[in-house]
């Protein structure tokens, strides 16, 4: 009869009660590190058939039956089926994941199955990271691999026992010691230059700003952390309240929404002052539009200049995309407006918010023909007039502009640069709403600016006579903070909070921790990568050079950790070192120690030997054998004088 | 599997002795060192690198620095506790090998004594043949671990290679050392299932022997029956009653003089095999025996060391 022996397991012996508890304390956290994401009644069962399990197991060891099981692991997939309606994708798979988790429990019944549960469930932690990558949630999770951590140690067998929080800690020791060796890799673990599967939220993620603007739609955006662009600057970096990034000049206002204008024609003509050049790295954004900083004069070959100085690639941009520009900080942007695109930079769809068509009129009549008074009249009312920042403003109605100026008064750069431009046409100043990137993250490290998609503003253009088209960023009076900081930390601020002092610095120096590892951490890409490397003098980052970089790190890390598991502790008996000392010297003198010679009729023959020594070797036995005979514990100073004698004996060779 | 697994190491270590250097006797203490600790993943090992790998393949195609830092950890915590695994058994001293008696066939109890090193071991495991036992050794201090010693023939048996061997802390490496201590036990041989009694020769100094060897083992109340002789006059006389000497034996046992030349018509392993039944029946009743071999000859003797040093004599014969 044929065996199959390659599929015949050892029986293993019954799991034990710590480790099992460890386990369930594991996948407890698992379950809680998920649980935001999960529906709420799933994550309720599995932590009732968690419990349960626990329980029964405390009563009476024993398997789950399969009757039991299976059932239990289509209903799973069923319920997952049925909420996601599909098995696969980025929520649906934590879903299973930690379902099957909870559900190998019901089957944990040797130290295999154990190892197998821990391991799993350190996946299972690592993809609650998918979601949310903030610096608490990394802490909680790394935190939650303690117990399964734990959980592997208490399967070994003749281990220490301690109570059930002890065994955390030589968990949290091993992290501990784990870590340096983990920040190197961290740092030098070569990036993917494109991933090798469909991110999670590839349709969202890629399309950054879109080329039309209706108040209301860059809330997504503003949130979203990840980078748009990054831009080194030749010489040093313009100022914040100068870093402007024109994308899309919208002219067609329809009462909702902006719309650019297709115009054809050569790029405006302008007069500029010195050109700060620099290079842009810009992501892939699906769309024609590169980003360029207030105005572009020096265009690259890939891109055209349209009339509004927009510069439009030849392709859209599907994959990261370098470009060097030139841009003139200090303009003059078409000075003489033909009637046409006056026409157009003054028409108003009809129909809509009269009051603000009203309050326009009312500027032009205070001040005549002063432009210049009535962009500060508006820019007055923004300030003073009550207005707040926040990323969820009250949604408005058909006249939103009329609701927004005289009702809600909230909104963000959309619903400030929208109102602006209204009011400008109708108090008859030509304007126009720009769309881009304004300010961005100064990267001391890799001396780079990095722009990223919540970074995402919306501002005006006037066009002055004599001046021509001129910028004016009605948020910034609403909002100065956003000008130096980011939208991240208004978005914050814009949260509800109690205006308590001290809770404001708290949560501001909370917030740079926030800053530091969002920017620090979670926003380290190759660019930076390249950044650590390149004051060493390393400029190819290639990804055999990584490897080398992360092989020479880790064995630079390799080595206390050998020091460790190699290091004896020197020989505890110290007189018997110094003796050994002694010995060494004299054999090199011609008077090796016997085997089986006692110290004192070796100490004899040796100052027989070395007349010249005589008195010093008199010396050392009488204090040897004190130490050794005369004492239950030798006296230290004794000790010490003994050390010190055998360390100074230097023995003259004696020629026979 | 697991044969063909074992078949690649007996063939691995016949073709590359280096990696098992230390499989020649050697005399105790032996001391594990980093030249003779050997270490490799486990499955388990195995398949947890194999996950971190996809977990890497994830963190890195969804470009989540998060994730990346939660492998990354997850990696250098695999590989730190490959040091811990190293450290576990590096300083473990074999210090001492006590045993038992067997006859053979059956077990012997064997003790292996262990002392730590400058640290404390945990969770080490010796293995013999078939037998595995964990024990863990604090720094400095020892540990008695019994392994029984499965034995097959009588005579000198060497003791087999011991493997120690840990998969502390985490069961990603496993760790091991192969020691084979320079000691050797003695079998003892087995007695026969059944025969004739010895031909004993004729009752004559049946008296003469009568208490030679014994010793007074207690003093006890006169009771009616007892020999005059026993009666201790000297220590009566401090008492009220009469006290007997009570021996220790009892004196019905007559002597076994066993000899290896009464068994000539047998082959000498049924001679050895007769002679350890008779020094076991002698020893069950505690009858004295003396006992001649070719090259041993054994006084008049009983108790327990005496059956031993008898055994032992017959153990050794060729």
């Amino acid at each position: 009869m044929i065996r199959f022996r390659l599929f015949r397991r050892k029986p293993q012996p019954v799991l034990e009660r710590r480790p099992f508890d460890l386990l369930c304390l594991t996948v407890a956290v698992v379950l809680g590190v998920h649980a935001p994401h999960l529906p709420w009644w799933l994550t309720l069962g599995l932590a009732l058939t968690l419990g349960l399990r626990w329980w029964q197991r405390r009563q009476r060891a024993g398997r789950a039956s399969a009757l039991l099981k299976l059932p239990l692991v289509a209903l799973l997939a069923a319920a997952v089926v049925l909420h996601y309606s599909t098995l696969f994708g980025r929520e649906p798979g934590a879903a299973m994941v930690t379902g099957l988790l909870v559900l190998k429990l019901l089957e944990t019944e040797t130290p295999r199955d154990a190892r197998v549960g821990a391991a799993f469930a350190c996946f299972a932690l690592m993809s609650a990271l998918l979601f949310n990558q903030s610096l608490v949630a990394t802490v909680l999770v790394t935190l939650g691999l303690l117990p399964a951590i734990a959980t592997l140690r208490a399967l070994e067998p003749a281990r220490p026992q301690t109570t059930l929080p002890r065994e955390l800690l030589p968990a949290l020791g091993l992290l501990g010691v784990s870590l340096p060796l983990a920040l190197i890799a961290f740092l030098f673990v070569p990036r993917l230059s494109a991933p090798l599967w469909g991110t999670p939220n590839s349709p969202q993620g890629r399309t950054g700003l879109s080329s039309d603007m209706s108040p209301g739609d860059f809330a997504q955006i503003l949130l979203d952390d990840t980078p748009a662009m990054r831009v080194t600057f030749d010489g040093n970096p313009p100022p914040n309240e100068q870093r402007y990034f024109r994308a899309y000049v919208l002219w067609s206002y329809d009462g909702h929404t902006w719309r650019p204008q297709a115009r054809n024609g050569r790029p405006a003509a302008e007069e500029h002052g010195p050109v700060t050049r620099y290079t842009v790295s810009l992501e892939a954004t699906g769309q024609r539009v590169l980003p360029a900083l207030d105005i572009p004069v020096e265009t690259t070959a890939l891109a055209q200049l349209g009339p509004d100085r927009e510069l439009l690639a030849d392709r859209p941009v599907n994959d990261r995309l370098t470009y060097r520009l030139g841009s003139a900080l200090r303009y003059h942007l078409q000075t003489q407006l033909n009637d046409l695109e006056r026409r157009e930079a003054l028409q108003l769809p009809a129909g809509f918010d009269p009051r603000a068509h009203e309050l326009g009129a009312r500027w032009r009549a205070q001040y005549g023909s002063n432009d210049t008074a009535i962009i500060q009249a508006a820019m007055k009312l923004f300030r003073d007039g009550g207005f707040s920042y926040t990323l969820t403003p009250a949604p408005l109605g058909t006249n939103a502009v009329d609701d927004f100026l005289f009702a809600t008064h909230e909104g963000f750069c959309e619903h400030y640069a929208s109102s602006f431009t209204v009011l400008m046409r109708a108090a008859g100043i030509p304007a126009r709403v720009v769309t881009g990137y304004q300010g961005g993250y100064w990267n001391d490290m890799g001396n780079y600016l990095l722009v990223r998609q919540s970074d995402a503003h919306a501002w005006s253009e006037a066009w002055l006579p004599g001046r021509g088209w001129v910028r004016f960023d009605p948020t910034a009076a609403v909002r100065t903070v956003h000008l130096n900081q980011g939208s991240t930390t208004a978005g914050a601020a814009a949260a509800d909070w109690s205006p308590n002092r001290w809770t404001l610095g708290w949560r501001n120096r909370w917030d740079v921790v926030n800053q530091w590892w969002n920017q620090g951490v979670i926003g380290f890409d190759t660019l930076r990568q390249h950044g650590l490397l390149t004051p060493f003098g390393v400029n190819d980052t290639s990804v055999g050079m990584l490897g080398l970089v992360l092989a020479i790190g880790g064995a630079l890390f390799a080595v206390p950790g050998l020091l460790w598991a190699l290091w004896k502790r020197p020989d505890a008996d110290q007189a018997l070192t110094s003796m050994r000392l002694l010995e060494k010297r004299l054999a090199a003198a011609g008077v090796a120690r016997r085997r089986s010679e006692g110290p004192q009729h070796y100490f004899s023959r040796a100052a027989r030997a070395l007349p010249g020594h005589r008195t010093e070797l008199e010396h050392l036995m009488r204090t040897y054998l004190e130490l050794r005979y005369a004492h239950e514990e030798p006296p230290a100073d004794l000790l010490k004088n003994f050390r010190q004698a055998a360390r100074d004996f230097r023995p003259r060779r004696v020629f026979k | 599997m697991q044969e063909a697994l074992g078949r690649f190491r007996r063939w691995a270590e016949r073709r590359l002795p280096a990696l098992t250097r230390y499989r020649r006797l050697e005399p105790l203490p032996i001391l594990l060192h980093r030249r003779r600790i050997y270490i490799a993943p486990t499955g388990f090992g195995v398949a947890f690198t194999v996950l971190l790998l996809v977990m890497l393949t994830g963190a890195l195609n969804y470009n989540n620095n998060a994730a990346l830092m939660l492998t990354c950890l997850l990696g250098a915590m695999t590989s730190a506790s490959m040091l811990v695994a190293f450290r576990s058994l590096n300083g473990l001293r074999l210090t001492g090998v006590r045993h038992g008696h067997a006859i053979a066939g059956e077990p012997m109890v064997l003790q292996l004594v262990f002392t730590g090193g400058d640290h404390a071991h945990a969770s080490i495991h010796v293995a013999m043949g078939e037998q595995a036992e964990a024990f863990a050794v604090a720094a400095h201090r020892e540990v008695i671990v019994s392994l029984n010693l499965p034995t097959e023939h009588r005579g000198w048996q060497p003791l087999p290679r011991i493997k120690l061997w840990s998969n502390w802390p985490l069961g990603l490496f496993h760790a091991w050392s192969w020691t084979h201590p320079d000691h050797a036990v003695l079998v003892w041989p087995r007695p026969e299932i059944g025969g004739p009694p010895p031909v004993l020769p004729t009752q004559d100094g049946r008296q003469q022997r009568r208490h030679q060897g014994d010793d007074i083992a207690a003093l006890r109340a006169y009771r009616a029956g007892d020999p005059q002789r026993h009666i201790a006059w000297k220590h009566s006389a401090h008492h009220e009653s009469l006290l007997v000497k009570d021996f220790e034996q009892p004196e019905a046992q007559e002597e076994w003089r066993l000899d290896w030349r009464q068994l000539s018509q047998l082959v000498p392993e049924m001679r050895i095999a007769r002679l350890a039944r008779w020094l076991g029946e002698a020893e069950a009743v505690g009858r004295p025996t003396s006992l001649w071999l070719p090259n041993e000859d054994i006084g008049l003797g009983h108790g327990r060391s005496h059956y031993a040093h008898c055994m032992d004599a017959l153990a050794r014969l060729p």
